[in-house]
Order: structure tokens, then sequence, then C-alpha cells
């Protein structure tokens, strides 16, 4: 990695410095009060290094990525715009992309996109004109080459750190680390794992990943995501695609006292991430607290992760 | 060959509403076979028209014919007799063979009695799959012989996407992950390097995006 700043945010200034970096999640709302996001801003501000702004995640519309980005901006913290390759083509995706670095968006985050099957729009036809892996190497494409797809020169490229997701739960298991490194051919610079519950397959990847040096050519953060109550711990391991929550987890909720329940998600996060520290090759955590904002803080200072460091 | 499902009865009795004379034309090639739009399928449905016409006390005449092929010009020709004694055809076609009818039967409503699905093949009897997109540039070198275009729901090019679940894919545990299905393949035929380089963006203009498209053998074009 060389010494020269890609997009020059704070998630990478952070990584680059070799210190822990944190990230956070704001989903943005159902509707267009920009308060709603300020009020969740309140709640995350200090806790994380930069806060990813989810794309009409599961498919359920919500208010774009690139404007609720702009309204964290404004208070003062930085985003990572997610992009989805479910709903735009590739005129539209580097559209946006221009618009969101002009906007001063410098972190953005390259998905394939859940389904529409899952949202609130079943009937609508989707896009898919590039998948995840192309979405990477479009930008790329676009900041180091100063160069549209279709070859044409951009005037003023958008200087952005590019990130992807990593699931290393899903099948077949042992394309995982493989994929990952087409994720880094194609010009990822960080990646955040899907939420982590079954640390010793993670560890397995890892160790793939490290035995690979891929962990030298990209930054790992893993995905934490504490358990609000056994009920949510159940349903994730069953009604979530990809997730992968092992039965001692989910026996550990069930037996934990309901009224526990919420702080027991917490102590497993926690848990979860001190694990995470010591393995090889990871560059910082994830904290998805899904509608559960005022948690990540809380995380952060127990996992010894508080203060961030002023960059 | 192209697959087509048979419209709801319902939608095809409003269709029809106030026509009094129609042919039922079936065709002889592909919905023949998927068993929804060939000779049998005229007759079946042509009877419960009539039945349904006659409960209603508004019978309909109905002329009962199956062309070879509907999507083929010279067979077309040979609906002309029937043709200039209904009201409409209704068509038991493919939505091409539909087209070629009401291109050369310019004055007579051709409607649909099928709803046309998808490009695939028989799995075994009356049990159809999609198989194929027709994008117009055939990747199944790359990927084993396994479309991820047609077969993957997100059209993805470059492997699995995270919900890809003991080989299903995450938006029905029905369905087949493509993917899975590729890559296995893949390693069995030792070919597992086509999956490291990355599919580069494709170019879409083959497929519908490039606009309607034609084929022409120029050699055959005296
Ligand atoms: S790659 Fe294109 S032409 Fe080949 S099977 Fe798939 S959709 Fe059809
Ligand atoms: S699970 Fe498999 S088939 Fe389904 S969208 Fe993902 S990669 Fe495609």
């Amino acid at each position: 990695m060389s010494d020269e700043f890609k997009s020059g945010s704070k998630l990478e200034k952070v990584l680059k410095s070799g210190q822990f970096a944190v990230t956070g999640e704001c989903g943005p709302p159902r509707g267009a009060d920009a308060e709603v996001i300020r009020k969740k801003c309140t709640l995350l501000k200090d806790k994380a290094d930069a806060f990813n702004i989810t794309d009409n995640q599961t498919a359920v519309v919500r208010m774009s990525s690139i404007a609720s980005a702009v309204i964290m901006m404004q208070q003062g913290m930085e985003p990572v715009m997610q992009m989805v390759c479910r709903d735009r083509n590739r005129i539209a995706i580097q559209s946006d992309i221009l618009g969101g670095a002009a906007l001063g968006i410098k972190n953005m985050l390259c998905l394939s996109g859940d389904h529409q099957k899952f949202g609130d729009h079943p009937q609508a036809k989707n896009v898919f004109d590039l998948d995840s892996i192309q979405l990477i190497n479009t930008v790329k494409i676009m900041r180091d080459d100063c160069k549209f797809l279709s070859g044409e020169e951009i005037k003023g490229a958008p200087k952005l750190f590019i990130g992807a997701a990593a699931n290393p739960f899903a099948d077949p298991f042992e394309i995982r680390a493989p994929r990952l490194a087409k994720k880094i051919a194609a010009g990822v610079d960080f990646i955040q794992t899907q939420c982590i519950f079954n640390l010793k397959k993670f560890e397995e990847w890892m160790k793939q990943v490290v035995d690979m040096g891929l962990h030298e050519k990209v930054y790992i953060l893993g995905g934490v995501t504490p358990f609000k109550s056994f009920g949510m711990a159940r349903y994730m391991a069953n009604n979530v695609p990809g997730m992968d929550v092992p039965d001692e987890l989910l026996q550990r909720m069930k037996s934990t006292p309901k009224e526990k329940q919420a702080e027991e998600g917490i102590t497993i996060a926690v848990e979860t991430i001190k694990r995470l520290q010591a393995i090889k090759g990871i560059a910082g955590v994830h904290i998805m607290a899904i509608e559960w904002e005022e948690k990540v803080g809380e995380i952060a200072e127990k996992a010894g992760l508080l203060p961030r460091p002023t960059i | 060959m192209v697959i087509g499902e048979r419209k709801p009865f319902d939608e095809i009795m409003k269709m029809l509403e106030g026509v009094k004379k129609i042919a039922v034309m079936g065709c002889g090639g592909c919905v023949t076979v998927c068993l929804t739009g060939g000779h049998d399928e005229v007759r079946v449905l042509s009877s419960q028209l009539r039945m349904a016409r006659d409960k209603e006390g508004n019978p309909i005449e109905i002329i009962e014919k199956t062309l070879e092929r509907q999507c083929d010009p010279e067979y077309v020709e040979q609906a002309e007799g029937v043709a200039s004694e209904v009201e409409a055809v209704l068509s038991m076609a493919c939505g091409a063979g539909v087209q070629f009818m009401a291109e050369r039967y310019k004055d007579l409503p051709i409607y649909p009695a099928l709803n046309t699905t998808f490009v695939g093949g028989s799995k075994k009897e009356g049990y159809y799959v999609e198989r194929c997109q027709t994008c117009g540039e055939c990747k199944l070198y790359f990927t084993g012989g396994i479309c991820p275009i047609a077969r993957c729901s997100k059209s993805l090019l470059n492997g699995p996407c995270g919900g890809s679940t003991n080989g299903k894919c995450e938006i029905d545990p029905e369905i087949d992950c493509a993917w899975q299905l590729i890559l296995d393949r893949l390693k069995s035929l030792n070919q597992m390097d086509r999956y490291s380089s990355m599919m580069p963006i494709n170019d879409w203009r083959t497929n519908r995006d490039g606009g309607p498209r034609k084929m022409i053998r120029e050699d055959f074009q005296r």
C-alpha cells in the first residue's frame, strides 16, 4: 500500500496509521425528514471513525444514501456512502459517484445489493448492469485513471476510498477467500465483513486470507452486530440468508433472562471485538447496531476503542 | 425452446367480449412441445370457451386450427382461409407467433392466449426451467456451461453474492444458486482458473438494450 492517500478520508488515515479502525452504520429514514438522521448522528458522533449510509437496504425505499451522507457531513461526521448495483446502470452509477465526490463524500462501499424480492417493491425491474466487483473496478478507473468506463477523460476525478463487503459465511466457503482476491484485483481498499458470530469459521477464513497474503493488500474490518434479544438472534439465524449464528450463541441468548438479553448481546459483541483484535490481518471493526444506534458508543467504549483518534 | 404459459381463463374471456366468431390458432413449434399451445391445447381451450359462453347465453363460434409454426410467414400464410371468416384470432403461439400473425393479417385483431415466459427446456414432462436470457454474447465457456445471466437472480458475472446458502439462492430456497453450480462444475472440469480473472463489464448492446435485434444470413438475401 503506497504512501499517498487515495481520498484522504479520516477512515483511510486511521487505517493507514496502523490504528485499529471503527466504523458504524446509519440507516436513512423512510421519509424526507432530515431530523431523523441528525438524531441518529447525535447518538453516533465520535463513536467511530466513519459511518456507513445504507443504500435502500433490503430493497426498501429510503432517503438516498448521497443525500443522507451530506446531512451526516453537516453534523461534522464522516460517511461511507453505500451504493448497490440493483438500482442503477453504469450511467447513473458514474453520475452519482461524481455527485457524491463533489459533495465531499470520501468513502464509498460497493455492493451488489439485496434482491428486490426482499423489499417493499418486489414488482420492480432490477438493473445489475454491473456486479459489485465491476463496480469496485469502475470507481478505481474513475479515481486512478481519470476515465469514464467509456474511456473518455474525467475532468476532476472523484477521490474515493473504495470499500466492499465480504461474507465469509456464505457458500461455497472455499471460494470466499479467492473472491476477496478478485475484489482486491478490481481495486478495493477496505473490506467490511458480514456480521461475525461464528468466530471459528471466521478465523478459518482469515487464515486463508493471510496465507494468500491478501491482508497486506486490503484493510479488513470485521463486522459486529449486537443481539437485542433472543428473538433477534433466532431471526438472524433462520431468516437472513448468508448469516451464520452458532447454536451455542443462540443457547446463550436463550438462557439469559429476557430483561438481561440486551446486555448479554452487548457483552457478546464486545467479546467478539476482543477476539477479532487478536486475529492477524484484522484492521478494525464495523459495528452494525441496526436501529440501535445508541449502543455503538457503549460497545466501542467497553471494547476499549474510545476515544477515537483525531486526525 | 420458448416456454409459454396459458393465460388465466378469465383474462381470455375478457379479451373476447363482444366477439362472436373467432379462430383459436395453435402453433406446432415450441409451445406444442411444452404442452401449452399445440393442437391438443387448442381443442381444450376452444371447448372451455364454448361452454363458458353458452352458459352466459352468448355463444361463440370457434374455428380450431394449428399451424406448423406461427413465427414463419410461409406457415402463417396458411391461416388465410380461416382469417377471412372470423372477427378475431386467439393465438396460442408465443409472443413472436402472435406478432407474425398480426403482421400478416393487418385488419384482424390477434389476441395472445399465452404468456410467453422464458427460453428453457423441460426437466421432465410438464416441468420447464429457464436457461438462457438471449444476451447475445454467450459466456458459457467461462462459466462451466451454466448461465450466470439467466440463472443467477442478480445476473452476477463474477461469482456468488453473500446470500448463497447451501447451494440455494438467497431469494428462494427452491432455486439453485447459479454460482454454486458454476463453481462446482468448474472445479470438476478443472477449470477454476476461469473464475479467478475478472469477467469484464458486459456490453449489453448484443442484448435487447441495443434495440430490437435481427439476424441476417447474407447468403440467403438474394
Ligand atoms: S450467456 Fe447469454 S447467450 Fe449464453 S446462455 Fe446465458 S443468456 Fe444465453
Ligand atoms: S445466491 Fe447465487 S444465484 Fe442467488 S443472487 Fe446470489 S449468486 Fe446469484
